[in-house]
């Protein structure tokens, strides 16, 4: 069974239909790449499965680890079955450290799941870790989450979140905008060190450089709220290349 | 204290799986402390004249000065008129109709605690307040008063080696009665409003503790306040006086059971520091809050004042209100002594129809003074809240500093949050800065708490410690505990 099935799926943002029939199936271990032009609905679809409420399903379904009923669970609910979203936008939450907010968070995980509860001394052991692994100045743990970090910060403040909460789908929203290239690389080089048999990756970006350091298995075409084309990397580097005028030819209007 | 509460405490300073645990606990009990105990009583008969402070005031056995200085208050207070400049509405209030003593029989010596009545320890107990020997909190020494009179003061032995006198106001009265006559309306004078005339001639009990010069007090200071007789007020005083280098932290709770009518709570609170002094004072308010319909609760109009009277003191308010129906009080400094520094945290939250009008006084007379005021307030359901403050630098306060922070938080559209600041400078080299901001939990914060697995009551509560904590990290670890559980718990379900 695929880990994440999604069929004729419809979303609409005030009334706008965005995602006019979406269909994906994302296998255990797979990385898939989501590119298209802006506007194009790459966004909704993240935000859509995320289960955020301004964005509406009129339409299709969508089956998480086997759960029929995922489009119907709030936001929390779908996080906990395993469901990570790194944001476009991280937004600032002033006050709260990014420690006590992940162990939180992760509390709230491993306690839906049956799981005991890290006190702080565990949950220091591990963030340190996961730190490592990805990468950031251990002095993340103590700033406030997202507070006065910069583009690339916060970018990087996402990639350790991952780490920590440790999903079986994460879908990265544009995670490579804003990034400088060396940024881009430790980016990719966390997200790498995170692939496993177990997890799949969504990656939605507008550009080909960030597949040349995460190698994708699939790349879709989100034009007009419809995948026009899905294929290998090479679609990628074809894209790249010819730009996205050619598909207005290829989807019928 | 466990380490792993220490490292806890250093992450934010507040808990949020803890608060989740004690919600789930108390999912159909909106207000955990709204019970009731079964104790006779006595009570005096609903009124107020002179008799019936001359009662009072034997019933205590008081000297005559003290006496004297009630009936004075009282016939000043008889010529005063209820303000009503406070930014809340609420019915008159009838002053024939409450009783102004109310004592538990059986008035336990204050020197043993086996002759307290086992209702009332329980009463303490399950308000997390034990008082007997072995499950004493062990950081802390607690003063329990119970409608108008304190029932037990705990770790007395301890203070007294130092030279510390903690106890309630009754027993100062008697066994300090020099310290009482010097400092008692010095700060407060019994005509300085009405609500503090009121308390000065009917107060009833409240702590006193002096801590002697170069004395730094070795535990928490706590008084906790219960009322519990119905049509009963709680007019309680406490005084505190640290002496030329003497430093303390004073913490105060207050609950209340459930009523459907108010009860009218209007206390004084007296700081004096000397040279080099500074006491801390922080207060978690959790007085019964009203209904869902805005029926019932506490009147909360209080009097706290402390005077920097030394070179170099230093006081510091730290208040978190959640509960009351409304909420009246100003905890200010007069910062007379050169250099002393005056502070105030405040987080004050409305829920439901409550109201607050909050803020404070900073009177710089001094040389070279400074003042901090943090004001956070938190408006959900039609919860109404104020920011009252004053700062006022007079001529002589040279080179004084002032700096205000003053934010809203709105949650909902049914609530409202007002900021009344007033600034006087009289002299050229000071400063005052005085910033303002009004925000809202935005569905972006919730919505990306809400990915990471938070429900949304997690989410509010998260979001709102984050915007509490300036003030938070100024309150004793386990007064910031139960803040944060406090905090999630009035504002549960306030976002749908």
């Amino acid at each position: 069974m695929a880990m994440l099935e999604i069929s004729n799926l419809h979303v609409s943002v005030d009334g706008h239909e965005i995602l006019k029939g979406v269909n994906l199936i994302v296998d255990a271990g797979e990385v898939h790449a989501i590119m298209g032009p802006n506007g194009s609905g790459k966004s909704t679809l993240a935000l859509a499965l995320a289960g955020h409420g301004a964005y509406e399903v009129t339409e299709g379904s969508v089956t998480f680890l086997g759960h029929d009923d995922f489009l119907d669970m709030p936001p929390e609910e779908r996080a906990r079955l395993g469901l990570f979203l790194a944001f476009q936008y991280p937004v600032e939450i002033p006050g709260i450290s990014n420690a006590y907010f992940l162990q939180s968070a992760l509390n709230e995980m491993r306690k839906s799941h049956g799981m005991e509860e890290l006190d702080a001394f565990e949950f220091q052991d591990l963030l340190a870790e996961k730190m490592e692994l990805v990468k950031v100045d251990p002095s993340f743990a103590d700033r406030n989450v997202n507070e006065g970090f910069s583009g690339g910060e916060k970018k990087r403040n996402e990639i350790l979140q991952m780490a920590v909460m440790e999903p079986r789908l994460a879908i990265l929203d544009e995670t490579d905008s804003g990034l400088d290239i060396d940024a881009l690389r430790i980016v990719a080089e966390g997200i790498n060190r995170l692939r496993g048999k177990d997890r799949a990756f969504v990656l939605v970006t507008h550009y080909q450089r960030m597949l040349n350091y995460v190698k994708p298995d699939f790349v879709h075409v989100l034009y007009q709220g419809k995948f026009a084309k899905s294929g290998g990397p090479e679609l990628a580097l074809e894209l790249e290349d010819k730009g996205y005028d050619w598909l207005k030819e290829s989807v019928p209007a | 204290m466990e380490s792993q509460e220490i490292l806890d405490a250093n992450y934010t300073g507040s808990r949020v799986e803890q608060s989740n645990a004690k919600a789930a606990e108390l999912a159909n009990q909106e207000y955990k402390y709204g019970w009731e105990t079964m104790i006779e009583s006595d009570t005096f008969p609903p009124g107020l004249n002179e008799d019936v402070i001359r009662a009072l005031s034997a019933k205590k056995n008081e000297p005559e000065w003290l006496t004297e200085w009630r009936l004075k208050a009282y016939r000043h207070w008889l010529t005063m008129e209820e303000p009503h400049w406070c930014n809340a509405h609420y019915d008159p209030i009838d002053y024939q109709a409450i009783s102004y003593y109310s004592a538990p029989k059986e008035r336990p010596n204050l020197d043993s605690l086996d002759e307290v009545d086992p209702e009332i320890l329980k009463t303490f107990e399950k308000l997390g307040i034990p008082l007997d020997e072995q499950k004493r909190l062990s950081g802390v020494a607690v003063d329990a008063v119970f409608d108008s009179v304190s029932v037990a003061t705990t770790h007395q032995d301890i203070l007294a080696k130092q030279g510390i006198v903690f106890s309630s106001f009754s027993e100062a009265v008697q066994k300090h009665p020099e310290l009482i006559q010097k400092y008692l309306g010095s700060v407060v004078p019994a005509n300085d409003n009405y609500f503090a005339a009121l308390n000065s001639a009917v107060f009833t009990d409240g702590s006193f503790a002096f801590i002697p010069k170069g004395v730094r007090c070795p535990l928490d200071l706590s008084t906790y306040f219960r009322i519990n007789q119905a049509q009963t007020g709680q007019f309680e005083r406490t005084l505190l006086i640290a002496e030329e280098g003497a430093s303390v932290n004073y913490l105060e709770g207050c609950t209340a059971p459930m009523r459907d009518e108010n009860q009218l709570h209007a206390a004084v609170v007296e700081i004096i520091a000397l040279d080099d002094a500074s006491v801390s004072y922080s207060t978690v308010q959790n007085w019964y809050a009203g209904n869902d319909e805005g029926v019932g609760g506490i009147f909360n109009f209080v009097t706290k004042r402390g005077k920097c009277l030394g070179r170099n003191s230093r006081i510091s308010w730290t208040q978190v209100e959640t509960g009351s129906a409304i909420t009246w009080k100003y905890p200010g400094c007069l910062l007379i002594g050169d250099n002393s520094v005056g502070e105030f945290y405040s987080v004050a939250v409305s829920n439901k129809y409550q109201q607050a009008d909050t803020g404070t006084k900073m009177i710089h007379i001094g040389k070279n003074t400074k003042s901090t005021v943090i004001s956070k307030t938190i408006s959900a359901g039609h919860g109404q809240n104020s920011y009252r403050g004053l700062i006022k630098i007079m001529p002589k306060a040279t080179n004084s500093r002032s700096y205000t922070q003053c934010d809203s938080l709105l949650i909902g559209d049914q609530c409202g949050a007002h900021t009344f600041p007033n600034i006087e400078v009289r002299n050229t080299s000071s400063t005052v800065e005085h910033e303002a901001s009004t925000s809202k939990i935005s569905e972006d914060q919730l919505f990306y708490c809400q990915q990471r697995g938070m429900s949304t009551d997690d989410a509010v509560s998260t979001i709102i410690n984050g915007y509490c904590k300036e003030v938070f990290d100024h309150l004793p670890m386990e007064f910031a505990v139960e803040a944060t559980n406090l905090l999630g718990l009035t504002l549960e379900g306030s976002v749908g």
